[in-house]
């Protein structure tokens, strides 16, 4: 496959099936259901393609693979140029694994203008899987900032009953920060000549005074898109009232772009800037961890739990990537790839009840265990994985962030790892008030167990938390090489100049 | 002096053209409209040709009055585009608002060979001379649907804010004159050019000059302070003439202000770039803000326009090759999107009658998805989104802000186009969001559905192919700042 541009064809081939869906001219339903199941082969094909990226993916080198570059701006020496690394790699998969998930999620959820939603995925995988091969800032930032548009169209035509107010809120937030990060670009290209990720990677060396600048500038953007608290507010709502398939793509993926652009940006090319405000991101991480814990604690509705829940799982991966060491940095990988699945997966299993009785809020539900006990071993099974019990993929990536943590600093260790004990004490609660007690509530008892699709949906799923759980090093065998690589480079760009820190200023841990 | 006569071949071919069709229409009556208007389409595409296949190295011409270069030619290209399609555009709408009369057509051209002018012109005083020309027809374009008392409003305020401007315009020429000795522009650049050289700084009442200039100037792009009579005209006007005052005439007029700011006072860059930072800073603001309440879609349009002409000034605030560039390009996809977006306005008809407010756009992605979709495309590329060209059209001039150190400049910008896509948002939340409406009259018309998806297409996949609006735009740059 050497020969082959496979990841422009992994890219693109969404948009060929999107442009496909558009030319249906049929009645309605027969319409509905082509545009299904075009969709979903084409999603489907699309991850095959991507299989070959992870078979081919040569393991234990930090180089780029499968490189592109196809000059396209030449007076700015800005090229097309595509290609993964270890630590982008397993993002790609990630996208083209959940798009047919969420395609399969929404076969029957969604009724109306189904041709209109299918093309809004399949462009939104383009622009996702585009995003983590991008090797060049401009193309990156096209397509970080493109996914605006078919996000803002999912929550807004498909979603709930407060859908425009959530689009806009998100569209903002998100458009607010990224403008920043262009600008912040357009200063690296200035200072360095050059928007080519691999050059930029190998030394930019900026100024330290112009680091900090350019670090709050990518910061706005990443932790907005991450989210981090304070920045956080749009994601409940964003996750409350987007279709349940924008929230597991929502939570899946694009929520990971935010911490992918700390390791590929903030980290390698502003090394000074990352260390004086290595400690600001702790602080906010330990916030997220224990301040949105408590808030999902306190919530009603069930897609909003697994939203708080989200923001205090990425607490972690910030807190990871912002150790810089070996432990730290896997965690993060790890538990964002973790989170990706299991949070994905928590809001199909909301998903596949509301279905069913049109309502989220927990009081609504109870002894569901009675009537869908398929149901509630999925259930648990994510849940588990989401509160970090040894054996899935959540226990994996949270204990070597705290690992990382520790080495750097103890008291955000610990208050971090209280975060694991309100995140069991928030996900137990909630589980055990919606499948456990006595089945007595009316409008429950004739309820179904999952369907077919609903298993062919979760299946692979399970699989791979399950796997990740308890042969992590088929995934850290894949990044190790490049984080290693990252941090290697970020110490000797240190060790260039002795710079002082914030946490200079604090009693050391 | 056949030598001159070729420099201006374009100018000449489009005026004598106004001319015959003029006669034509004269002698023929109303019945010639339909005639005239197809003959002005052809006219301007010949000239549009012939800008484009005329030389491209620098002409001067008749005494330094006139000069013909990469820059004016771009910028005539843009002028010519706007005119053709707002012609296109105008085809059933003057004969279904009974204002077809043959004048239209034919002031058009005239007023497009005044914008022509503008663009070349090498001397305060022919600027002047094709800027009045470009003036006054339009303001009779303005005012063309006389029974309308807001047709005429709209005429009658262009045309005395629009004097104004004529006038301080005038007043700044004659206090550049007073203290340069010339009007010419080459000599006034070397002039200031030595000036410079010895470190002298200019003589106050050249700067007053300078200010004045630039504030008539400002009224024609309708950059604030000097914005008001914008949303008055953009409303009051006939549809088809708010999308060409739109389009060519600011087109114009950024060119000119260009040229006039880097040409002449290219040396003086220190002393009128905190003017034009500020006007810059202040449509953007205002373009972003005052829009958030309109209802009526081409009161909208105007104050969207105010900040798209602020964020062009980015690029000239910074004073650079890469500046003009950056406006250059701006003007060009700024030209496309508005074209684009006025011809699905002049879709919105219902019983026969023109409607204008942005909740008649409700549910359109159901009633008219390919309408819906086109009109998504232009909002989304005016908000900045990427790939879309609107995109390419900030990036470019924040790449020259950037480069000029114009660090604040250029986060103020981003940032109001933040709040700018809000009201651009809307307008697309009401056409996917909402429950339809009434729907609008079909069919369209083929002219309009074809300028809809041709400008849709152009924006959609800028991305692709983006070098023949950039290199065009550098090929402007470097022949205005001689780089």
């Amino acid at each position: 496959m050497e020969s082959w541009p496979l990841l422009s064809l992994i890219t693109f081939l969404p948009l060929v099936g999107a442009a496909f869906i558009l030319t249906i001219r049929a009645e309605p339903a027969i319409e509905a259901r082509n545009a299904r199941y075009v969709a979903l082969w084409t999603s489907l094909i699309t991850f095959v393609l991507s299989l070959f990226v992870w078979f081919g993916f040569e393991r234990g080198t930090a180089a780029f693979q499968f490189v592109e570059k196809v000059t396209w701006l030449p007076a700015f020496g800005i090229s097309y140029h595509m290609g993964v690394d270890g630590i982008s790699m397993m993002f790609v998969l990630l996208s083209t694994f959940l798009t047919p998930i969420c395609i399969l999620a929404s076969w029957e959820a969604i009724t109306h203008r189904v041709k209109e939603y299918m093309v809004a995925f399949l462009v939104l995988e383009t622009f996702m899987v585009g995003m983590f091969c991008a090797l060049d800032v401009v193309p990156f930032y096209i397509f970080f900032e493109g996914v605006l548009i078919p996000m803002f169209l999912i929550i807004g035509v498909w979603g709930g009953t407060r859908r425009v107010y959530s689009a806009f809120k998100f569209f903002l937030y998100t458009f607010a920060g990224s403008v920043l990060m262009l600008l912040a670009i357009l200063g690296i290209y200035f200072q360095t000549g050059t928007t080519d990720i691999p050059t930029l990677l190998a030394g930019a060396e900026i100024p330290r005074s112009m680091q900090m600048w350019l670090w709050l500038a990518f910061f706005a953007s990443f932790a907005v898109k991450i989210p981090m608290w304070p920045v956080h507010t749009w994601l409940p709502d964003a996750h409350v009232e987007a279709p349940t398939a924008g929230s597991v793509v929502l939570a899946g993926v694009l929520l990971k772009m935010g911490a992918y652009g700390f390791l590929r940006f903030s980290v390698p090319i502003l090394p000074e800037a990352t260390a004086f405000f290595a400690p600001l991101v702790f602080a906010l991480s330990v916030v997220a961890v224990i301040y949105t814990s408590l808030v999902a604690l306190a919530q009603e509705d069930m897609k909003k739990l697994i939203a708080y829940s989200s923001v205090a799982h990425m607490g972690f991966v910030t807190a990871g990537i912002f150790t810089l060491n070996q432990q730290g940095m896997e965690g993060a990988i790890f538990q964002m790839l973790s989170h990706g699945i299991v949070s994905a997966a928590l809001f199909l299993v909301v998903g596949v009840i509301y279905d069913r009785i049109h309502t989220r809020l927990i009081d609504k539900y109870g002894g569901l265990a009675d009537r869908m006990p398929n149901y509630a071993v999925i259930f648990m099974v994510f849940m588990l994985a989401s509160v970090g019990l040894p054996g899935t993929s959540g226990f994996v990536g949270e204990f070597l962030v705290i690992v990382g943590t520790f080495q750097v600093n103890t008291t955000v260790a610990l208050l971090i790892a209280t975060g694991m004990v309100l995140g069991a004490a928030y996900m137990l609660y909630l589980y055990r008030r919606a499948i456990f007690g006595k089945l007595t509530k009316q409008h429950l008892m004739a309820i179904t167990d999952v369907s077919l699709r609903e298993k062919a949906m979760f299946a692979p799923m399970i699989v791979l938390v399950l796997w990740m759980g308890i042969y992590p090093v088929s995934f850290l065998e894949v990044m190790s090489a490049s984080v290693d690589n990252l941090i290697t480079n970020y110490e000797a760009a240190m060790a260039a100049q002795d710079a002082p820190s914030l946490a200079a200023l604090w009693p050391s841990g | 002096m056949t030598y001159d006569l070729a420099a201006i071949a374009p100018e000449l071919f489009l005026l004598l053209s106004a001319v015959a069709l003029l006669m034509l229409g004269v002698f023929r009556g109303a019945r010639a409209t339909g005639e005239v208007l197809t003959l002005a389409v052809l006219a301007s595409v010949v000239t549009f040709a012939l800008v484009w296949l005329g030389p491209s190295h620098e002409t001067v011409a008749f005494g330094g009055l006139f000069v013909r270069d990469g820059f004016a030619a771009f910028m005539k290209g843009l002028i010519l585009v706007g005119t053709a399609v707002s012609l296109v555009l105008s085809w059933r709408f003057i004969e279904r608002e009974n204002m077809a009369r043959f004048e239209f057509p034919v002031l058009m051209l005239f007023a497009t060979v005044g914008m022509m002018m503008m663009v070349s012109a090498h001397d305060l005083i022919s600027l002047y001379m094709g800027l009045e020309l470009q003036s006054l027809s339009l303001y009779v374009i303005a005012a063309f649907r006389r029974d309308s008392e807001r047709s005429t409003e709209a005429g009658l305020k262009y045309f005395v804010l629009g004097a104004l401007s004529s006038g301080m315009l005038l007043y700044g020429s004659s206090l550049v004159y007073g203290f340069a000795g010339t009007t010419n522009f080459a000599d006034l650049a070397r002039i200031f050019g030595e000036l410079t050289a010895a470190g002298e700084a200019p003589k106050l009442g050249t700067i007053v000059g300078i200010v004045f200039i630039t504030a008539g100037l400002a009224f024609k792009i309708s950059a604030v302070p000097f914005h008001m009579w914008t949303p008055d005209v953009y409303e009051g006007a006939p549809t088809p003439v708010t999308a060409f005052f739109a389009t060519a005439p600011k087109a114009a007029a950024a060119g000119l202000l260009t040229r006039v700011l880097m040409g002449p006072f290219g040396d003086l860059v220190a002393e009128w770039q905190q003017i034009v930072v500020v006007i810059a800073v202040l449509s953007m603001g205002l373009g972003a803000f005052a829009a958030i309440n309109q209802q009526n879609i081409k009161r909208l349009m105007a104050y969207s326009s105010i900040g798209h002409l602020g964020y062009a000034l980015v690029g000239l605030a910074a004073g650079t090759e890469a500046g003009v560039r950056g406006v250059a390009a701006y003007m060009a996809i700024y030209l496309i999107m508005n074209l684009g977006t006025f011809a699905v306005i002049l879709c919105m008809r219902q019983n026969d009658r023109m409607v204008e407010s942005i909740d008649d756009l409700r549910g359109l992605s159901r009633t008219h998805p390919a309408m819906a979709l086109a009109m998504a495309i232009f909002m989304f590329s005016m908000t900045g989104l990427p790939p879309l060209a609107g995109f390419f059209a900030k990036f470019y001039v924040f790449m020259a802000a950037v480069e000029a150190g114009l660090y604040i400049l250029a986060v103020i910008g981003v940032l109001t186009s933040v709040v700018a896509a809000f009201y651009y948002l809307r307008i697309v939340k009401v056409m996917y969001f909402d429950e339809p409406g009434e729907g609008f009259d079909r069919p369209f018309g083929r002219e309009l559905s074809l300028v809809m998806g041709v400008t849709g297409a152009v924006i959609l996949f800028f991305f692709a192919f983006p070098t023949p609006v950039l290199d065009g735009a550098q090929v402007a740059a470097t022949a205005l700042t001689g780089g």
